[in-house]
């Protein structure tokens, strides 16, 4: 590539980082402006007087520390699960002849064609009769089995030789013993992915926990997050603190994970 | 061998993912197809009421209204997202050095939450005092009032009122529209990558070799090269398209799916109908319509698209 030319793609890969990241920069500097710079217009690029009382005031107006909280107990119990259900399961159909395996399999490939919200309705009819409205439960245990995860174990156990497999059954190893000290440690980066998907879906999701709580010793950060929003419709600087406070978490494991997760996203693509 | 391990054990250690798929997965399905044929209120089910549900369809005027909002917000979110998204990959599949640090920056809008990224561009969108107006104000153009206005954006374009589909889109599911695509572009760029990265290299030896230009290149190598992960960005975003809600919730109204109705989408349709209106059987009739939608696309897609997919 000649020179001109390089400096031309640069000049556009710098513009889209500009339109990338105006969003998020104007996230940020709203949230540090005092709430009379914040309407002023036009508006300023760089707050006059940094005002950081907006973070603490945000977080005296909800309890973003209880949203926290819920999060966090949502998305690790539901990182187990997923690890526990799809290990399970993907080394099951990959290593074990069982009569309709292809018929389970494929089953579970065609549930991964519904979408989201077609679920939100009966979701929620089903969740009120067991009473699991507004409890840890309703946000856990229908996202403990993510048959996406599964099928991308179930294709890095198939990379395993199945003499492996045989050799270690002769040598009176129970199927669990193989798969919790043999196969696991030998597809440890297909668990890294199913573990980063796992965690970013949970911290992100909405549309399900906003349909099954009401209450906010449940609601996870996102939803509580929409509340606050939608009750503090006006003062900007508040709406921009809180937040940026909700996405700094993700944003800082994503740059230290970047390549993981960039890879896992890329993987994704080929395999579905 | 084979009597080493009871093949009745995967049942086993199926157990889990059986019941969760069987009660949140499958069950759910056949419940709402039972629940669309119910009047069924806050009070539980009322009366059977056949396909009344489906029928209401048609005299249902918000129904149309959010069917062909969706599918506004379907025909511009996939073909913008498909081209610039290719675009960039392509400019991004360059050996220049520092090319890994676009790539991660455009990336971040996908791991962010929709709902802090639409408060922001609601914000961004301020019809008095917004940043959007100010850039236009800068540029010498009028302000707009984006998710506030309701006229389409053929209208407002040529100046004058249209009649129905001409109008095309209000300026406010437009406004939504640009924020999906800015949202998406980072996933398909990674996955446009991902494909541009199986191009075996010999292919642009050769073409340089024989002194073929950019766009020449393009069009007989990576084009026909690429159509395998075309499709499959087309037939995700399609599918994904279908099914906004987020951001409708979060940056319209009140009442959401406001000005007039026109950024009302399917999904937010049915959730208003279950949720504020305590019509679940209607509800249930829209979200499987919904499905259908989605399955006929994808069938279509398959058929009419895929035999023009070059698989290497």
């Amino acid at each position: 590539m000649t020179r001109s030319k390089a400096l031309l793609l640069y000049i556009i890969l710098v513009l889209g980082v500009l339109v990338a990241l105006l969003p998020f920069y104007w996230m940020i500097i709203t949230s540090l402006k005092t709430p009379v710079e914040a309407v002023q217009f036009p508006p300023t690029w760089f707050p006059h007087r940094v005002a950081a009382q907006n973070y603490p005031e945000a977080l005296k107006v909800a309890p973003f520390g209880r949203y926290f909280f819920n999060t966090i107990i949502i998305a690790i119990s539901t990182l187990i699960g997923v690890l526990v259900t799809s290990s399970l399961a993907g080394f099951t159909f990959s290593f074990i002849k069982f009569p309709g395996r292809e018929f389970f399999f494929l089953s579970l490939l065609a549930m991964m064609m519904v979408p989201l919200p077609i679920y939100i309705i009966p979701g929620y009819l089903i969740l009120a009769r067991f009473g699991w409205l507004n409890t840890y439960l309703a946000l856990i245990i229908p996202w403990t089995v993510n048959t996406f995860s599964i099928f991308l174990l179930r294709q890095h156990f198939k990379s395993i030789p199945e003499s492996i497999f045989e050799s270690a059954m002769i040598d009176g190893c129970s199927p669990f013993q193989f798969l919790t000290h043999i196969a696991l440690p030998m597809i440890k980066p297909a668990l890294v992915t199913v573990a980063i998907f796992s965690l970013i879906g949970s911290w992100n999701a909405f549309i399900w926990p906003l349909v099954m709580t009401t209450s906010d010793k449940i609601r996870p950060v996102q939803v509580g997050l929409a509340y606050f929003i939608q009750e503090q419709s006006t003062d900007y600087t508040l709406l921009s603190a809180a937040s940026t406070l909700v996405i700094i978490p993700v944003v800082i494991l994503f740059f230290i994970f970047q390549k993981q997760i960039i890879n896992s996203y890329m993987k994704s693509g080929i395999k579905g | 061998m084979k009597r080493l391990i009871n093949p009745y054990i995967a049942f086993l250690y199926l157990i889990p993912v059986l019941i969760i798929i069987g009660l949140f997965r499958f069950y759910p399905i056949l419940f709402s197809m039972r629940a669309s044929l119910f009047k069924w209120g806050i009070g539980g089910p009322g009366a059977f009421v056949g396909l009344k549900n489906y029928l209401h369809f048609f005299s249902d005027k918000y129904f149309w209204q959010a069917f062909s909002n969706t599918l506004w917000y379907a025909i511009f979110t996939v073909p913008l997202t498909l081209f610039i998204s290719l675009l960039v990959a392509v400019l991004l599949n360059n050996s220049l050095r520092g090319i890994g640090i676009f790539r991660t920056i455009y990336f971040l809008p996908v791991v962010t939450s929709i709902v802090a990224i639409s408060m922001v561009w609601k914000w961004i969108y301020h019809p008095e005092i917004g940043l959007a107006n100010h850039i236009l104000n800068c540029l010498h153009l009028p302000p707009q009032n984006w998710l506030a206005e309701w006229r389409g954006i053929f209208e407002l374009m040529i100046g004058r009122e249209l009649p129905l589909f001409l109008k095309g889109p209000s300026l406010a599911l437009f406004s939504i529209i640009i924020m999906a695509v800015w949202k998406g572009l980072g996933y398909n760029i990674v996955i446009f990558l991902a494909g541009l990265q199986n191009i075996p290299e010999n292919y642009y030896e050769a073409a340089e070799v024989d002194g073929a230009s950019g766009f020449t290149v393009f069009k007989n190598i990576t084009w026909p090269l690429i159509s395998p992960t075309t499709f499959y960005v087309l037939i995700m975003t399609t599918i994904v398209s279908f099914q906004v809600f987020a951001p409708v919730w979060l940056m319209t109204g009140p009442p959401a799916g406001g000005p007039l109705g026109t950024t009302n989408v399917l999904v937010y349709y049915l959730f208003d109908n279950a949720f504020n209106y305590s019509r679940y059987g209607y509800g249930s009739a829209i979200s499987l319509f919904l499905f259908v939608v989605i399955l006929a696309l994808t069938v279509f897609q398959k058929k009419v698209i895929e035999p023009r997919v070059h698989y290497g």
